[in-house]
This record gives C-alpha cells, sequence and structure tokens, in this order.
C-alpha cells in the first residue's frame, strides 16, 4: 500500500526532531568543552556557546599541574577499584546462594534483601551508624556502606538461575564442591552479566559523591567529584550570600570549572561507545522478573 | 533424660542419614512435634551443605548492620540523641519531635514542595521515554535509529555534579540559554535566583538526562509486537496513525503500566543530590524538598533527632507508597513485584 501523503510529512519532520534532540543532547557537553578553551573574558560576556573563542589550553596547563586534583583523581580510582571490588564478591555470593532451590529459607531471605529497596534507614541514621563504626574519615566509608545494590544482586541471580542445572549437576556428580561449581561452572559462563555488574558498579562510584561529601574532611581523601562539586558551590556561596553582582562571581572560575568537568568526565566518554550494550542488556535483564 | 535420647538420635542421623522420623518410631522416643524434626533436618542441610550457606553469612551480616541497622536507628526520632553516644539514643522523649515537625511551617514548605515537584516531574517525564520510543520506532534507517539511541544514553552516564554544573552554566546569566533569549528579547534573566525557574530547570534537567534511558524498556516492548498485526492492519486500510492507535500503543501498555505504578511507588524520592547541588537560599521557596531539610537540620544544624523524625516519615510514607502501588497494579494487571 501507498504511503499517505502525511505520513510522509511526518517521517521528515520526525527526522528533522530526532536531528533535534540529539543535538540539544550533545549541547550541554558541548559547551562545557568549547569553555574549557575559551577565555574567561569571552566566557563572562556570554560569548561561549560551541565553539571556543579566545582558544587557550592555559588552564588545562594550570589544572594539569595541580597537585591536589591528581590526588582526588587518584583517589577516585582507588574508591572505584576498592568499591566494585568489594560490590561484586558480595553480591555474586549472595546472588549464587539466592539463586539455588534448595537453599532452606530462600524466599525468606530474597524478602529480607528486597525489603531494603522500599524502605531504608534515612540519611540520619545512615550517617550516625558509620560515624559509630568509626568509618568516618575513611576510605571504607565510602567503600562499605554500598556493598551490595540488591537492584544489581536480583538480575544476577536471575541469570545464574537461567544457567541450566545439568552443568552444575555433572559437576557435583563429579565431586565437585559448591565454591568449585560456582568457581569452574557457574562463574566463567556468567562472563556476560559478570561484565554489566562491573561496569553497573564501577560507573556508579566513579559518579559517586555524597558519602564523601558528608564522612571524608581531609582535602588529601576527597575523589575528584568532591573536588568538582566545592568549585560549583564555591562560586555559589557568594550567590548564597545575596550579592547583587552574584553571577560575576560565578563566572570568576567557569573556565576552571569546565576544565575539570571535562577532565572528570573523559574516562566515561571514553568507555561509553564501547560498554553502553552491556548497560543496555543489564537494564533488560533487571526488567525479567526473578 | 529426654533431651539427651534426641541428642543420641541425632548423631545418628549425622551419621547415617536415617530417617528422622523412623528413628522416633524405632527407640519409642515421642519426638514430639514437626518442630524438633524440622529441626534435625535443617541441621542436616546445614551440615551436609554448609558451603552454600557460608555464601550468605556476609551478604546478611551486611543486611543487618547497613539496611536494618539504619531502620532500627530511626528509633532516635523518639529519643534524645547525643552525638558520640548510642546510634539508638540514650532515653525516650516520645512524639516530641514529631509535634514538633507537624507545628513547623517550614516543614509544611517542603512537604508541598515535594509533593508538586515529584507529581509535576512524574507528569512530564514519564511519557516523554514513550514518545521518543514511538518516533524512534517510525525510523526505518536502523543506523540513524541507532546512533540517536546510544546518543540519547549518554547523559545518563554522566555524574549528578558533573550535570549540575552543565546545567548551571547553561542558565546563568551569560549561559547559553539566556543568549538566546537576548537574542529575541534583549534581556536577560538570573534563572538560578528566581524560585518561579526551579521546577522548570530541573524537570528540564531530567528530561534531558532520562529521556534515551527511560525509553530502553518501551523500545524492547516495541520489538515484541507481532509484526502480522500490522500486516492485517494495513490490507484493513488502517494508515500510520491508526496502527499506532491500535496496534503500537496497545502492545506497550503492560510495560507503560508497570512502570507508571513503580514510579508512582517511588514519587517521593526527588532527585535529591540533583536539588541539592542545584538549589540556593534564594529559590528555597520552590527547590527545597523534604531531603533537602532533613539534610539541613540534621547534618548542618546537628539536630539528629528531629531530621530523623522528618526522615522517618517520609520513608513511611514512601512505604505505603510502594505498597499502594504495588496493591493496585496486581489488582489490575498481572504485573506486581511480588
Amino acid at each position: 500500500m501507498k504511503e499517505s501523503r502525511s505520513y510522509k510529512i511526518f517521517k521528515v519532520f520526525n527526522v528533522i526532531l530526532l536531528i533535534f534532540i540529539v543535538a540539544l543532547t550533545f549541547y550541554p557537553f558541548l559547551n562545557i568543552v568549547a569553555q574549557s578553551f575559551s577565555s574567561e573574558s569571552y566566557i563572562n560576556a556570554g560569548k561561549v556557546n560551541i565553539w571556543p573563542k579566545g582558544f587557550n589550553v592555559d588552564t588545562y596547563k594550570i589544572i594539569v599541574k595541580d597537585s591536589m586534583f591528581w590526588i582526588n583523581y587518584k583517589n577516585t580510582v582507588v574508591y572505584t577499584i576498592v568499591g566494585t571490588a568489594i560490590q561484586m564478591v558480595m553480591t555474586t555470593m549472595f546472588a549464587y546462594a539466592l539463586s539455588k532451590k534448595r537453599l532452606l529459607g530462600r524466599e525468606f531471605f530474597t524478602m529480607f534483601a528486597v525489603f531494603t529497596m522500599f524502605f531504608g534507614g534515612g540519611l540520619i541514621p545512615n550517617y550516625v551508624l558509620v560515624k559509630s563504626l568509626g568509618f568516618g574519615n575513611t576510605m571504607w566509608a565510602i567503600v562499605v556502606p554500598g556493598a551490595i545494590s540488591v537492584f544489581n544482586m536480583l538480575i544476577m541471580k536471575t541469570f545464574f538461575q537461567n544457567i541450566p542445572e545439568e552443568l552444575e549437576e555433572a559437576a557435583i556428580m563429579d565431586g565437585s564442591s559448591t565454591y568449585g561449581t560456582l568457581f569452574k561452572i557457574v562463574l566463567p559462563l556468567s562472563l556476560p552479566v559478570i561484565a554489566t555488574m562491573i561496569l553497573f558498579y564501577s560507573v556508579g562510584n566513579w559518579n559517586s559523591w555524597f558519602p564523601a561529601f558528608i564522612y571524608l574532611n581531609d582535602k588529601e581523601l576527597f575523589p575528584v567529584q568532591i573536588y568538582l562539586r566545592n568549585l560549583i558551590k564555591g562560586a555559589e556561596g557568594s550567590l548564597s550570600s545575596g550579592a547583587t553582582s552574584a553571577d560575576n562571581l560565578t563566572q570568576i572560575s567557569a573556565n576552571i570549572k569546565a576544565v575539570t568537568m571535562v577532565l572528570t568526565v573523559l574516562p566515561i566518554l571514553c568507555v561509553y561507545p564501547y560498554v553502553q550494550k552491556y548497560f543496555v542488556s543489564g537494564v533488560m535483564l533487571g526488567s525479567v522478573k526473578g | 533424660m529426654k533431651a539427651l535420647v534426641i541428642l543420641r538420635e541425632l548423631s545418628q542421623v549425622f551419621k547415617g542419614g536415617v530417617y528422622v522420623q523412623e528413628i522416633a518410631r524405632k527407640s519409642e522416643v515421642d519426638l514430639p512435634n514437626k518442630k524438633t524434626t524440622r529441626l534435625i533436618m535443617v541441621l542436616r542441610t546445614l551440615k551436609k551443605d554448609w558451603q552454600l550457606y557460608s555464601l550468605l553469612i556476609l551478604p546478611i551480616i551486611y543486611l543487618l548492620v547497613f539496611k536494618y541497622g539504619p531502620m532500627a536507628g530511626n528509633i532516635i526520632a523518639y529519643r534524645k540523641f547525643v552525638p558520640g553516644g548510642s546510634i539508638f539514643g540514650e532515653y525516650w522523649v516520645g512524639l516530641h519531635y514529631v509535634k514538633m515537625f507537624i507545628a513547623d511551617p517550614t516543614f509544611l514548605k517542603v512537604f508541598k514542595n515535594t509533593l508538586i515537584l515529584s507529581s509535576l516531574t512524574l507528569l512530564i517525564t514519564f511519557p516523554a521515554p514513550i514518545i521518543f520510543a514511538l518516533l524512534l520506532n517510525e525510523l526505518k534507517s536502523m543506523k540513524f535509529k541507532r546512533f540517536v539511541q546510544t546518543a540519547s544514553y549518554l547523559p545518563h552516564f554522566f555524574s549528578v555534579v558533573i550535570v549540575s554544573g552543565m546545567i548551571l552554566e547553561l542558565v546563568a546569566v551569560n549561559g547559553s540559554i539566556n543568549n538566546i533569549i537576548e537574542f529575541f528579547t534583549g534581556q536577560r534573566i538570573s534563572f538560578i535566583q528566581k524560585p518561579e525557574w526551579f521546577r522548570t530547570i530541573y524537570i528540564g534537567s531530567e528530561i534531558w538526562q532520562g529521556l534515551g534511558w527511560g525509553a530502553i524498556l518501551y523500545l524492547a516492548a516495541l520489538t515484541g509486537i507481532n509484526g502480522e498485526l500490522y500486516e492485517a492492519a494495513k490490507i484493513d486500510g488502517a494508515n500510520r496513525w491508526k496502527q499506532t492507535i491500535h496496534i503500537t500503543i496497545p502492545g506497550i501498555l503492560p510495560t507503560i503500566i508497570t512502570l507508571l505504578i513503580l514510579n508512582i511507588g517511588n514519587l517521593l524520592a526527588v532527585g535529591f543530590e540533583k536539588i541539592l547541588l542545584l538549589y540556593n537560599p534564594l529559590n528555597y521557596k520552590t527547590s527545597d524538598v523534604i531531603a533537602t531539610y532533613v539534610y539541613r537540620v540534621g547534618l548542618e544544624s546537628s539536630n539528629f533527632s528531629y531530621a530523623t523524625a522528618i526522615g522517618l516519615f517520609e520513608g513511611i510514607i514512601g512505604l505505603i507508597l510502594v505498597f499502594s502501588a504495588n496493591y493496585i497494579s496486581r489488582r489490575l494487571t498481572d504485573n506486581s513485584l511480588w
């Protein structure tokens, strides 16, 4: 059947609209990149959109030489690696145990975990707990409290459940222990879900700032997100005090902020094209009821 | 005496794995009830399968300490808390803090703000990915479709600090949005200082960040629709619009309903971290929500008990919302969380 005239018009309009949406999606980021290469006076005058004005890389040089930036950057890397390692071990253990039908109290333990998705202790009791454990101002406040994401655990559990039981049974017949089966049979078959989980967790850890913000005091311990947050919020501090020329103050460090943002988001951008399909498959896995 | 017998039998069970009921009958001990029998069975399983159960130890300890611990810690909403003292407080103060927040005008304001902001966000950000998925679905070129999809996921991976930084740059007096406005009107608006603009900024940023990511499940549901339905509709003379109304939308309706109910359950959980980074005293009138108020009262002013009382109130409302949403979902559709 021939397509109607109005549908043809719609299709053209649709393509234009979607290109426009893509442009809008990239715009804020391109704007920051342009600002990071621009000179302060052009940014202040509101002349920088997606093309740098007064091109220079001076601020990059300054930031790259700032030792605190690198200390904080290194902290982010450490917190991401340690945090993700803890999360993977804990999540895998829990998910594997819960995936076994023979586990007594399986339903109970699952509900025990799922309930925490809907009701939490709230900000203050969590804060008080972490402090009272002596985690304040240490890395442990960042990497321990989020050791298991129940959502991710359920994704893994579903995946483990879908591994044909015969494979494990055969191993058990051959005298393999539960640990042996887990390491030699189940984990090698679960590489896709493990990759997805590592990505979920590490992006979350890389982007995390709030626990560091409330638990850490020493600048030397801050992750780079806090370095950035303090740049953004520091400029806004003057705004809070109600200064009329607040926006000039906000813009003083616009160039520095832009450079820091670009450097912070760079690792995400570099891995994004290669890993986004794993994320999408993770979301799909999560939507399958476990 | 009886206990001794049971003990002896227990050890036999472990040794030989003889069926428990049978032992009970043979030794003429009135192995009383199912309870004891069950206990023995459980112990036997634990012994045989200890490796599997050992995997549970750390996760369960973790949940008890870091999830259920703070839940119990909410008790300080009813007890006097002293920094450095017990995390469960020192002595009972009854409903002191609850009465306090009911009488607190700021609490009323932030409660209202939370409801307005979260409802508006749901109302606007919920349909957006559906429309986006439908538009993508009309594309013939797979390459272009994949490009648009991949591009639209990107903001989802930016940290909330980065996103807030970008937004503040965009809406700044000398930012890009004002460049456009100045071009048309010759004026510049300091958006972030004006309470009437905060909701627009927040919701706009939510759409920007969530449009593509939110469409994933709808796109998956769209590919699951039987192509023959469209062929049949074409033969009946239905145009693309009619096909969308009568085939496409009913096809993704279960997904829509499930996600809608999940979203209603999470209604109060506004993007606390983003608001904390975006707001300032000049726009508190619309930007201050329960979570940010709890943060200020608790961590900035150190009124731990009072902040806990407010936080607990929010948590309970959230829990009620989740359970009612799930209940409604179970009654109306086959989709429910439990």
